[in-house]
């Protein structure tokens, strides 16, 4: 599963994924409110065991942010690290609107925010203010490695071959990406490019509406490359009709056969994260709580078997760590943004 | 036959029948709801898969699916409320029917017709898809492009008598659907975020049928006398069969390719299928009053599409829908991954869900059947308070899709333009069939042209693409041909003008 379930538009059942999960969150919140109970009536900060938070997911049900977000929240309340999480789907323009509202919430103690590369480089396309060096660092959570895919019968065995072509005539290799332009699969070819000396704006990009229609673009060779995360290819470089060509991390996969752009001599490391964040305005106190909480969640061992079953792999940082390298790729994306003309 | 009768002993054993059930009526109970559908339902699910066999997931995941596409019609047919884009073109004739005490006919034809559909679509995919399969992929943009662009073209048979109010609705739509990010930008939304994933179909629909007509029905209640709905009766007639079982297979013949087609969908089926029925009918006449053809059609169509859609998901592994991915993941949590290898590695699994989906057919038929009568009664409800509830219902559904105040504003406005629309007596169709295709013919455009690199002789690079064209300019010659004899279309009455207004 990768962030290729993100949604875009057009499918009115997968704007639909947001609703029942709207209203049933809405349902239990005027439940809640009726029994008295409120979120801030208690003590900010310390143990969260007690406290009834909020997770917002800035995409739609089934999404990779909300299986990641899900997955953490169920993990916390499983193990006594908080009381109860409230889930609710802010879906639009590819995390924006779940954005605004976070910075629209300034000091509330209670909510956190799932997140990740894609919202990035959303706030920027959407022409939005609410960037994501507004918001307090909590922790970043997993990662996922981008691949570089090719129908079986494609001229390129090795990514060299791949990235030589490329440069001979950027023009005749298209590319395809599960995102749209300022998500992770349209960000990491056109590093890519900067890396091994293409220009960024003559990247013949295709955008595809997740990994569904890239995957059949590629079966189907209309597009010479793809660019995704590898979730949704796994059926078909299992059984031979795609191969992957490099992949884009510090390190090989266990689970798939192929070199990283540093062995192959590109330099070039990149990864489609994802975190959490909690509104401006929050004091100390609370921020090390969720800290703390967030720590002591990724020790369990439910959480080691939440990213086995899922495939994605541990890259655990929180606080000031998470927010140099929050601050380090918000200013890499509107740096290629920008260079495109897209911020 | 032995592997599908093993299925069918799969699919009976008691769980697995309550797990369909139990998905059918979730299924319908979300396809009833605007704003809430099948693909979010299975998505809130998934933890099941932790803790459930893989066939009896699989099994109520399949029925959710079917149950999602035939209960948006119930709502579409009573309330002109439609539950799911692909209900939208079935409140065109099936509300004009319950208006005129047919609702249960209305409800019935939908019900046999998606059994049909969903039986006939099964059944094909049982034999396709290990041959098929493989070259669904082959179908590139610029054959979906011209697919659709005969969409489009098929579109004038249905503008109405008034060529220049039909124009001016489909404009509308097509505008409308420009709302959205475009190649990375923003483009008409006026610095609203809430506007960048585009429109959705089903709040305009929403807003133009039911929410258009509620005020029209209030501006006017005090003036015009209180209409009663005939009781009608509990049935289908004789003729309502004979009426209906062509549009049932021609519906099927429009669904199953279409949501077969990894671009296809289902929404462009249901209203190809209503042009086609309208064209076809020995009682034009009765198309936009409540013609039976009109429900059979595209009910027929989106069941039929729903199966279609499991042909490239279990063949190739390539979800073409929202729910399909869903289902997709689901499949992935248990360890399972569909593709070619897929359906000969898990023989067993494939035709257990293969008979299931069998059995949430006849399930949905005994469920649905029987209630359609009962629902009928829901529209004798006195008027007030009848269009109270349509408004309440349609508020609820916009709302809770986001739980945002902004839909809400926009389900007003579309509303009050869906007034608009009525009081100049301008026809709905034309624009929501706008709004559907506008945004798909786009993407497919930039698709081939990104491609391409701006060559546009792409367009015609693809045989499919090719018989689109001349199909398209035989449909031309064809009107041009009729409208010298002196079409007959052109000397409706007014009278028909103005009935088209409702539509």
């Amino acid at each position: 599963m990768s962030i290729t379930l993100k949604p875009r538009r057009t499918q009115t059942t997968r704007r639909g994924l947001r609703a029942a999960l709207a209203t049933v969150s809405a349902v239990s919140l005027v439940v809640l409110t009726a029994c008295g109970v409120t979120s801030d009536g208690g003590d900010p900060g310390g143990d969260l065991s007690d406290q009834r938070l909020r997770m917002m997911i800035p995409n739609a049900a089934g999404g990779g942010y909300d299986l990641t977000g899900r997955a953490a929240v169920k993990v916390m309340e499983d193990e006594g690290v908080a009381d109860r999480f409230e889930v609710s789907n802010v879906e639009g323009a590819s995390g924006t609107v779940a954005m605004q509202r976070l910075l629209n919430e300034e000091g509330s103690d209670d909510l956190l925010m799932t997140m990740g590369l894609g919202v990035v480089g959303a706030v920027y396309t959407n022409q939005s203010d609410a960037t994501v060096d507004k918001a307090i660092p909590i922790a970043r959570l997993i990662e996922e490695q981008e691949a570089i895919i090719v129908p079986a019968d494609s001229p390129f065995t090795t990514v060299n071959d791949f990235v030589e072509a490329w440069k001979a005539d950027p023009d005749k290799v298209i590319i395809g990406g599960g995102s749209a332009p300022g998500g992770p699969d349209h960000l990491f070819p056109m590093q890519l490019a900067d890396a091994v000396g293409v220009t960024p704006n003559d990247v013949a990009y295709v955008e595809y509406d997740g990994g569904g229609p890239l995957t059949t673009a590629l079966l189907g060779s209309k597009i010479d490359v793809g660019m995704s995360g590898l979730g949704e290819f796994a059926g078909q470089i299992e059984d031979g009709s795609l191969r992957v060509l490099a992949v884009s991390g510090a390190e090989r996969l266990d689970t798939t056969d192929a070199p990283t752009l540093t062995e192959e001599g590109i330099d070039l490391v990149f990864t489609n994260w994802r975190g959490v964040l909690a509104p401006p305005g929050v004091d100390d106190a609370t921020v090390d709580a969720y800290i703390d909480a967030f720590e002591e969640m990724h020790d369990t061992q439910a959480w080691k078997d939440v990213l086995e079953q899922n495939g994605w792999s541990d890259n655990f940082a929180t606080g000031d760590e998470f927010g140099e390298f929050l601050n380090e790729q918000n200013d890499r994306v509107r740096t290629t943004l920008t260079d495109l003309g897209l911020a | 036959m032995d592997l599908l009768l093993d299925g069918f002993a799969a699919a009976l054993t008691p769980t697995n029948i309550l797990f369909a059930v139990l998905g059918v009526l979730l299924g319908t109970a979300v396809g009833v709801l605007p704003g809430i559908g099948p693909a979010m339902t299975v998505a809130l699910l998934l933890p099941v898969t932790y803790s459930v066999p893989a066939e009896s997931a699989l099994i109520m995941f399949a029925g959710i699916y079917y149950g999602g596409m035939y209960g948006g019609s119930t709502t579409s047919i009573l309330l002109n409320t439609p539950g799911e884009s692909s209900s939208v073109i079935t409140a065109l004739e099936g509300n004009k029917m319950a208006k005129t005490g047919r609702a249960a006919q209305a409800l019935a034809t939908a019900a046999i017709g998606s059994f049909v559909a969903g039986t006939i679509g099964t059944v094909l995919l049982i034999l396709l898809a290990p041959t098929v399969g493989p070259l669904v992929v082959k179908l590139g943009a610029p054959s979906y492009f011209a697919i659709m662009l005969l969409a489009l073209v098929s579109v004038t048979v249905v503008l109405g008598s008034s060529k220049l109010r039909g124009f001016i609705a489909l404009f509308l739509g097509l505008a409308m659907g420009l709302v959205g990010m475009s190649s990375g930008q923003p483009r008409m939304t006026f610095g609203f975020a809430e506007l960048s994933d585009g429109i959705e179909i089903v709040v305009v629909a929403v807003a133009i049928f039911a929410l258009g007509e509620a005020l029209w029905v209030a501006a006017h209640l005090r003036r015009t006398p209180l209409e009663i709905i005939p009781a009608g009766r509990p049935w289908m007639s004789r003729s309502d069969w004979s009426r209906s079982w062509k549009p049932w297979l021609r519906g099927t013949a429009f669904g199953f390719p279409f949501g077969a087609l990894p671009a296809g969908g289902a929404e462009i089926p249901t209203f190809l299928s209503y042009v086609t029925e309208r064209r076809l009918s020995k009682h034009p006449e009765e198309f936009g009053k409540g013609a039976i053809e009109g429900v059979a059609g595209p009910e027929a169509a989106n069941n039929a599409s729903a199966a279609g859609t499991l042909l490239p998901m279990l063949a190739l592994g390539l979800p073409t829908t929202a729910t399909a991915a869903v289902i997709l993941v689901a499949f992935e949590s248990y360890g399972l991954q569909p593709g070619p290898q897929f359906m000969t590695q898990n023989e067993e699994l494939v035709w257990a869900l293969l008979a299931s989906l069998f059995v949430a057919n006849a399930l949905l038929l005994v469920l649905n059947l029987p209630l359609a009568p009962v629902w009928a009664k829901l529209l004798r409800i006195p008027r007030p308070y009848l269009y109270a509830g349509i408004l309440f219902f349609a508020t609820l559904g916009a709302y809770s899709a986001s739980a945002s105040a902004f839909d809400l504003g926009l389900l007003l406005v579309l509303g009050v333009l869906g007034f608009a629309m009525r009081r100049f007596a301008i026809p709905v169709l034309p624009l929501i069939i706008g709004v559907i295709l506008g945004p798909r013919l786009e993407e497919q455009l930039s698709e081939a042209l990104d491609i391409s690199r701006g060559d546009y002789s792409t367009l015609w690079g693809e045989p499919a693409a090719i018989i689109c064209y001349l199909v398209m300019a035989l449909v031309v010659a064809g009107l041009v041909a009729a409208q010298l004899r002196g079409n007959r279309q052109d000397t409706r009455t007014p009278e028909t003008e103005k009935d088209e207004v409702h539509t």
